[in-house]
């Protein structure tokens, strides 16, 4: 960051103090198509660029064309940014900007705000035809005053109205504007963005824009007693901010990943779309197959005969691929699979956050059928992981899944711009003469590896099958060939936990309470604990970046806390309910897997509210169970 | 040899396959199935065309046809009911120097497989498609399938199949950038050869459907298909598949039929009296997806690193 000390660019005439703040959180709501995610992804990235520390969460609406001025139809985002990192959404906002009176409910019923939280809505509705919505905006007005929300009414419409004639169109930019000087951003980036995200329109639609943006700064410049400074601390390393699915993305075409075969599903869709704008610049291809087992089927066709490829998904594709990664596992086919996890079961919550599809991933298949999987816990994860995950795939011929999720898929961040190396690429094709007496699964019998031939190599020819085969490949049902080479395929997974290294824990090797996590929790688990132990509590955590297999010495780590609970955002059954004894209670499933792998009584706190999980409301539960130990 | 030196050779000749460098195994179908009749004829065109076995891929899902790959000494791909499409066209995508065949059968395609295969025919890539038509799933016993006749004897349909069958060059032909559809039969080993040997030179995806005996579970009809050849008409066209002499003069029936005629060629495929062997439909020009799929290949470490590095900068901070 070269200029990114938090100063402004364009100096305020009127209010020279500014108020430091270390952190702020920020939600802009609107109807549906009014482009507060917009305005949202753009401030985020504003203030990433300033040196902010940043993460940002989308808040979609359940519906393509909901009715305007609904609850279904809030659509919205969340910025987190301060002065130093930022690795989840956090607890409650601090700054709301709603474009009517009704959307703002649907955050409300989800405790998204506080007493105190400002609200910034727009007062056309005050003043409507309709008596309406006259009087349910001052009835929404009032309740906002009741839960003691700081109100300020902001004629929106009114000032774009001076600029556009259409200002459903552009109001977004006028609050992105007005943000950009409440929050001191710098407003040659703010202008800059806006530049980019409108690139592909017209001249005249950037200008309009820009105007736009211009004359909310100035209004809020001359109009509002609201103003903070973010400081961001001078930074010499170099950034990048992206979302985890542009970091999947830029992971998979990093690898050297050629080929990419999908179909479209929320919320895993968008890292195609990045995929499509760029792979083929850069080598590669992305095929839209016609349905999720077709995608499967054409990612492995292409790694038999080929360079590794990748299918990317979400939870109903992954029950729809099942049985393809069985094929993969028992033909030992390299594939890397990306899951961006949602609600499930079925089609379940398209949009919302989930870690539900681990034992779905694990145990999917019919027959033993053993495979890598990892998840990444921030969005430069999402980039590093791609790469370890078709370097596995490779060495150990077997598939190798990736679980992110809709946390990670659409929460924005910067981190360390990658050093891009050339080891990282897949390696050209092996087209040379297969060594004369190898056998297609000519399997290392320590640890279960073995070399595949690929179409092109002359005297390698062999059938692959999903039939259960001999090293040569020939189909057999032998007794004592089936029970070794199901021996042997999962012996790689014994192989490959031996390259890996026990978790560090966050916070002190011993001590009460130990939290355990995986995935997208990360952030805010660890800012929990961080909270708890500034406390003065016991209590510490791991994050678990491999679920298959498992990091090694997890029963020594957990021996050494008096209760160990997994944090995860996925259904359990709660011992509150009447009917549910510790005996027969469904438990969270990275608990179950580690209850059983480790025989340590684990105990979960888990829910599928569809929400990133909160630090506050971890830092609550770990106080309760403190109390109770 | 001739007072020449080796030295003076500048290529050596390359290796000849003989029929002997295609065959693997002894291939465990019923006596008097069909299908031994397309394994000899596949044997046959791979020596004619003197494929490198290591560039020859065989796929297939799964049924008494899809164990074909594994009688074959090329690469083979036997994966899972109704998907070898998806694998063969991802096998194809990015290695254009790859032959690649499908061989399915009227469950696997035209059942589980449905989907797969109208966009296969839709993706239009250079592949040789040979689907067993048998009208009986074999492998599991017996039950009815999708070309079953209605009124089918079956596991499943003890009294008789009550729908009427799938007809499989109708589909094809109603898809769209369906470039070659043919149909042949097993027992008819000239026409059979001269059909797959059309279909392999066809740039493009060539379907062609195999009507095949099942000497096991078919019962009266294969005595009736095989020997009822007022049943059976040769299609002939300069543009056509060329039958063999011994074909013409067996079957008395011929039909002129232009392939580029797709209306005609719908009109032959519904009819209900007459099987018509021949081609019925043919377009070179149909545009090809493994084309669009292999025209970035070769990029080189320096290539990929310099693209992803300026996508990075867009997004650096």
């Amino acid at each position: 960051m070269k200029d990114g000390n938090g100063s402004l660019a364009t100096p305020s005439p009127k209010i020279s103090n500014r108020l430091t703040l270390k952190e702020h959180i920020l939600e802009i709501v609107s109807d549906s198509g009014e482009g507060a995610q917009k305005a949202g992804q753009t401030f985020g990235a504003v203030s990433a660029k300033m040196g902010n520390g940043v993460w940002t969460v989308e808040i979609i609406p359940a519906d393509i064309q909901p009715p305007p001025r609904t609850k279904e139809s809030a659509s919205g985002i969340r910025i987190r940014f301060g002065s130093g990192k930022i690795t989840n959404a956090g607890d409650e906002a601090d700054m709301l900007v709603a474009f009517n009176e009704i959307v703002p409910y649907t955050r409300i019923d989800q405790n998204a705000y506080r007493e105190g939280t400002i609200v910034l809505i727009e007062n056309k509705w005050g003043t409507d035809e309709s008596k309406e919505i006259r009087e349910s905006y001052s009835r929404a007005i009032q309740d906002f005053h009741d839960r003691g929300f700081v109100v300020y009414e902001i004629p929106m419409e009114e000032e774009c109205l001076k600029l556009t004639p259409n200002p459903k169109r552009g109001k977004n930019m006028w609050v992105l504007g007005m943000l950009s000087h409440i929050y001191g951003r710098d407003m040659e980036k703010a202008a800059a963005q806006v530049g980019y995200i409108f690139r592909s329109k017209s001249k005249a639609v950037i200008d309009a824009n820009l105007q736009l943006l211009q004359a909310g700064y100035d209004w809020a410049r001359d109009n509002l007693d609201l103003c903070y400074e973010v400081p961001s601390p001078a930074s010499e390393e170099e950034l990048v901010v992206m979302n985890g699915n542009e970091a999947l993305s830029f992971g998979i075409q990093a690898a050297g990943i050629e080929l990419c075969s999908m179909y479209p599903i929320t919320p895993a869709t968008s890292t195609s779309h990045h995929l499509a704008e760029c792979i083929q610049a850069s080598g590669g291809i992305i095929h839209q197959a016609e349905d999720e087992i077709a995608a499967v089927g054409f990612a492995i066709g292409a790694s038999y005969s080929g360079k590794t490829s990748v299918t990317i998904t979400s939870g109903p594709g992954i029950a729809l691929k099942t049985e393809f990664l069985g094929l993969a596992v028992m033909a030992e086919v390299p594939l890397v699979v990306i899951d961006v996890q949602r609600g499930g079961p079925s089609t379940g919550l398209p949009t919302k956050v989930e870690q539900s599809d681990l034992l779905a991933v694990l145990y999917g298949q019919p027959g033993d059928a053993p495979k890598v999987v990892l998840a990444p816990s921030t969005i430069e994860e999402c980039f590093h992981f791609v790469i370890l995950a078709r370097k596995i795939a490779e060495s150990f011929r077997m598939p190798v899944i990736l679980l992110s999720d809709a946390n990670l898929a659409t929460g924005v961040q910067p981190f360390p711009r990658p050093q891009l190396r050339e080891e990282w690429l897949a390696p050209p094709v092996d087209q040379s003469p297969w060594k004369e007496g190898a056998k297609p699964y000519g399997w290392d019998e320590k640890t279960g590896l073995s070399h595949r031939p690929i179409p092109g190599q002359a005297g390698g020819e062999y059938t692959l099958t999903g039939l259960a085969h001999s090293e040569a490949a020939k189909v057999t049902y032998l007794p004592e060939i089936n029970q070794k080479t199901a021996a042997l395929r999962s012996l790689k997974l014994a192989t490959f936990g031996r390259t890996l290294k026990p978790p560090q824990v966050h916070g002190d090797e011993e001590g009460d309470l130990l939290i355990v996590g995986w995935g997208s929790t990360r952030g805010a688990i660890e800012e929990a604990v961080s909270r708890a132990q500034e406390k003065g509590l016991k209590v510490s955590s791991v994050h678990l970046r491999f679920m298959s297999p498992l990091e090694p010495g997890l029963k020594d780590i957990f021996k050494r806390f008096k209760k160990v609970m997994t944090v995860e955002i996925n259904y359990s059954d709660s011992l509150d309910d009447p009917m549910i004894t510790p005996e027969n209670r469904r438990y969270a499933q990275m608990a179950w897997m580690l209850r059983a792998h480790t025989l340590v009584d684990v105990d979960c706190f888990s829910n599928v509210y569809g929400q990133p999980l909160r630090p506050g409301k971890i830092l609550a539960r770990i106080q309760k169970e403190l109390d109770n130990l | 040899m001739f007072g020449i030196k080796q030295d003076f050779i500048c290529e050596l000749p390359k290796k000849y396959y003989t029929l002997s460098d295609y065959e693997k195994g002894v291939a465990r179908w019923c006596p008097g199935c069909g299908d031994h009749a397309v394994l000899s004829s596949v044997q046959r065109l791979c020596r004619e065309e003197q494929l490198p076995p290591e560039k020859t891929v065989f796929v297939s899902g799964i049924g008494c046809s899809s164990r074909f790959p594994h009688y074959m000494n090329t690469y083979g791909f036997h994966g899972l009911h109704g998907r070898a499409f998806p694998v063969a066209c991802g096998v194809k995508f990015r290695r254009p120097d790859l032959n690649v065949f499908v061989i399915t059968g009227d469950g696997d395609c035209c059942s589980i497989g449905a989907g797969a295969w109208i966009h296969a025919i839709r993706y239009n890539m250079d592949i040789t498609t040979i689907m067993f038509d048998n009208q009986i799933y074999g492998m599991t016993k017996k039950q009815t399938s999708p070309t079953s006749r209605l009124g089918t004897i079956s596991n499943t349909h003890p009294t008789g199949s009550v729908l009427p069958p799938v007809n499989p060059l109708q589909t094809s032909l109603g898809m769209s950038n369906v470039s070659f559809v043919a149909q042949t039969a097993d027992w008819v080993p000239g026409h059979l050869f001269a059909t797959i040997k059309a279909a392999y030179e066809h740039p493009g995806f060539a379907f062609i459907k195999v009507i095949m005996r099942c000497s096991k579970f078919m019962g009266p009809l294969v005595e009736e298909m095989t020997t009822n050849r007022d049943a059976i008409s040769i299609l002939t066209h300069e543009n056509g598949i060329q039958p063999d002499e011994g074909t013409l003069k067996a079957y008395k029936h011929h039909h002129v039929h232009d392939p580029s005629d797709i209306n005609a060629a719908r009109e032959l495929a519904e009819d209900k009296e007459v099987s018509y062997l021949g081609l019925f439909y043919q377009n070179k020009e149909a545009l090809r997806y493994d084309i669009y799929g292999a025209h970035n290949l070769g990029f080189t470490p320096e290539d990929k690193i310099a693209a992803v590095n300026a996508q990075l900068d867009k997004y650096a901070v």
